[in-house]
């Protein structure tokens, strides 16, 4: 227990704040893009909605680590993309905490565009054939009708979004690297003091990802309980 | 309102072929489920688009293939009654009524106002729908759908979602609110009766084919063909053969009748009221003896179908005979009736 308490004094909090604002902000980017993925995808055809949705799940199905490879060939400062982007506006993805964030986002968006587009599909067609003879405008349609109804399906898929944006590691890693104080995330952090045998401190880091994961989830279930009166519930 | 459709539809399994063209305030479409009444609704309605035609309604060409005019749902003027009444679940009945509005914040809340009182919803005003009873759901949507001013009103089958008894106080409701509305209604259902109560003008679809138009009471007197009688509500549907301007033959029941109307060239089968059949003897014009097959009870009524002497007939080829109390008082008195005749006026011509 004393060993405990000497560490939390001594800890380095970094992984905490940067997994925490990598989650935050990956969750928030997910969250419309996949919204605005799964809104365009439903209205394809069926031949081009299949590629679409197998693309836009792919980075779900494959091992982290090949998606932190591909993206590290995209982004690297040696391809077209990454000179591009470093020598225009000053931007790099490799081996910063944007790389976190890139890693985060690709990996978790998947999450948030199923989920999304799964809950969209559940609206019954009728409110939104309701709306445009009433004359809203397909916008307000998708604001005030489908997003609200599908609430349920989005919340989930917001809470899974974050939860897998908060553990990324693998493509993380490969990507944005684990530059103490800079990318060097909760679970990264946690793979590197267990490598050094230091269990204690493993045990701390582990205790605070549990702790964020507990919280997040409760606090979405909250709201999800406090906004969605209309939902039926069983 | 003059109202025209040519329109066809190919879903694979079903083809909607439908034409048709009236002046009509109250016009009802009659028709079995699956007959494509709803899609020939959704499709004045902009919902679906037909493959290929047109839509008029009053002097506006709401769709046509060949000009490549086809109006966006929101500025046809139509409003949609959903047979589910399509209410968002997510907002209260104001917000309902209030999510298609436009125009300031002040005019908006008064004309919820108006339409909270015009359609009886006082107190509901912050319930969701699924707090709603059927018929109060149903008024919401009508208050939604009115509020948006349409001139032409489409009710999809809106009271099969609802109880009996609810049932006959909102088509009174309905009839009210149709009297009011200055515009066109399109009433679509599978009753003969809520579409006898409340449609000027009826057009029978079968499918996919408008197959009767006419004033209601005409459809309903002469319905013309065998489809539109079973639809609304004849019995009896017998095998008829031609066999002189005023005589026709049945061939299940090997028998003549004789008309004083001229019978029509395609003649193919006589439709005869239920209802209708008098007590009668044997010599007497049209009369046929009858024998019991089997009785039904009903709360109301009872129905007798009866072989037509000595034969022993399919339940199809029998004659019904439908009697309410003071028939089945007379029947007390003077006992079951050997011969029935079949007055001119319960008989329908069907090619």
């Amino acid at each position: 227990m004393d060993e405990m308490i000497k560490v939390l004094g001594t800890l380095d909090y970094s992984p905490l704040w940067i997994s925490l604002k990598t989650g935050l902000v990956a969750t928030v980017i997910s969250f419309f893009l996949g919204i605005f993925a799964a809104r365009k995808v439903i209205g394809l055809p069926a031949g081009p909605k299949a590629v679409w949705d197998s693309l836009l799940t792919l980075p779900m199905v494959l091992p982290p680590t090949v998606a932190g490879f591909i993206l590290l060939l995209i982004f690297s400062k040696r391809r077209p993309l990454g000179i591009f982007l470093y020598e225009n506006f000053d931007i790099k993805v490799v081996q910063s905490w944007l790389g976190c964030i890139v890693a985060a986002v690709v990996i978790a968006f998947p999450l948030m565009y199923r989920n999304a587009r799964a809950a969209f599909e559940q609206v019954d067609a009728n409110l939104v054939y309701a709306g445009r003879t009433l004359g809203m405008s397909e916008w307000q349609i998708f604001r005030k009708v489908m997003v609200p109804t599908a609430g349920p399906g989005i919340v989930s898929g917001t809470v899974l979004t974050f939860a897998r944006a908060m553990g990324e590691y693998g493509a993380t890693s490969m990507l944005a690297g684990n530059i103490p104080g800079k990318t060097a995330t909760i679970s990264q952090r946690i793979a590197m003091v267990i490598q050094d045998g230091d269990y204690v401190k493993a045990g701390v880091y582990t205790a605070m990802a549990l702790g964020i994961a507990a919280a997040a989830i409760i606090v979405m279930n909250l709201v999800a309980e406090k906004h969605m009166r209309h939902v039926v519930k069983y | 309102m003059k109202i025209s459709f040519d329109i066809k539809k190919d879903l694979g399994d079903f083809v909607l072929d439908a034409a048709f063209e009236g002046d009509a305030k109250n016009l009802g479409i009659l028709g079995e489920s699956g007959c494509g009444k709803s899609l020939t609704l959704k499709c004045i309605a902009g919902i679906e688009t037909p493959d290929e035609g047109r839509i008029r309604v009053g002097d506006r060409v709401l769709f046509d293939s060949e000009k490549k005019i086809n109006i966006k749902p929101g500025d046809r003027r139509v409003g949609y009654l959903f047979q589910n009444y399509a209410l968002f679940p997510n907002m209260t009945v104001e917000q309902n009524i209030a999510a298609p509005l436009k125009g300031t914040r002040e005019e908006k809340e008064k004309l919820v106002r108006e339409l909270i009182g015009t359609y009886r919803l006082e107190g509901l005003e912050k319930r969701l729908p699924r707090q709603l009873s059927g018929g109060q759901q149903q008024r919401t949507a009508l208050a939604r759908m009115m509020g948006t001013r349409p001139e032409v009103i489409l009710l999809d089958e809106p009271f099969s979602a609802l109880d009996a008894f609810l049932k006959d106080s909102m088509i009174q409701e309905f009839h009210d609110v149709m009297e009011v509305f200055g515009g066109l209604t399109v009433l679509v259902s599978h009753s003969r009766d809520e579409i006898f109560r409340l449609c000027s003008q009826t057009a029978v679809m079968d499918a996919g084919r408008v197959i009767r138009y006419a004033d209601t009471r005409e459809v309903f007197k002469e319905p013309r063909n065998i489809k539109t009688a079973g639809l609304t509500g004849c019995k009896n549907i017998l095998r008829a053969k031609r066999r002189g301007d005023h005589l026709l033959f049945l061939p299940d029941w090997e028998c003549e009748l004789t008309t004083k109307a001229v019978l029509p060239e395609r003649l193919c089968a006589l439709g005869v009221r239920a209802h209708y059949l008098k007590r009668s003897r044997a010599g007497e014009k049209n009369s046929v003896a009858v024998d019991i097959a089997s009785t039904a009870r009903l709360v109301f009524e009872t129905q007798y179908y009866l072989n037509p002497g000595g034969k022993n007939l399919s339940p199809e080829q029998q004659l019904r005979w439908f009697v309410q109390a003071e028939g089945e008082k007379e029947i007390e008195r003077e006992g079951f009736p050997e011969y029935l005749g079949i007055p001119e006026e319960a008989m329908m011509f069907l090619e």
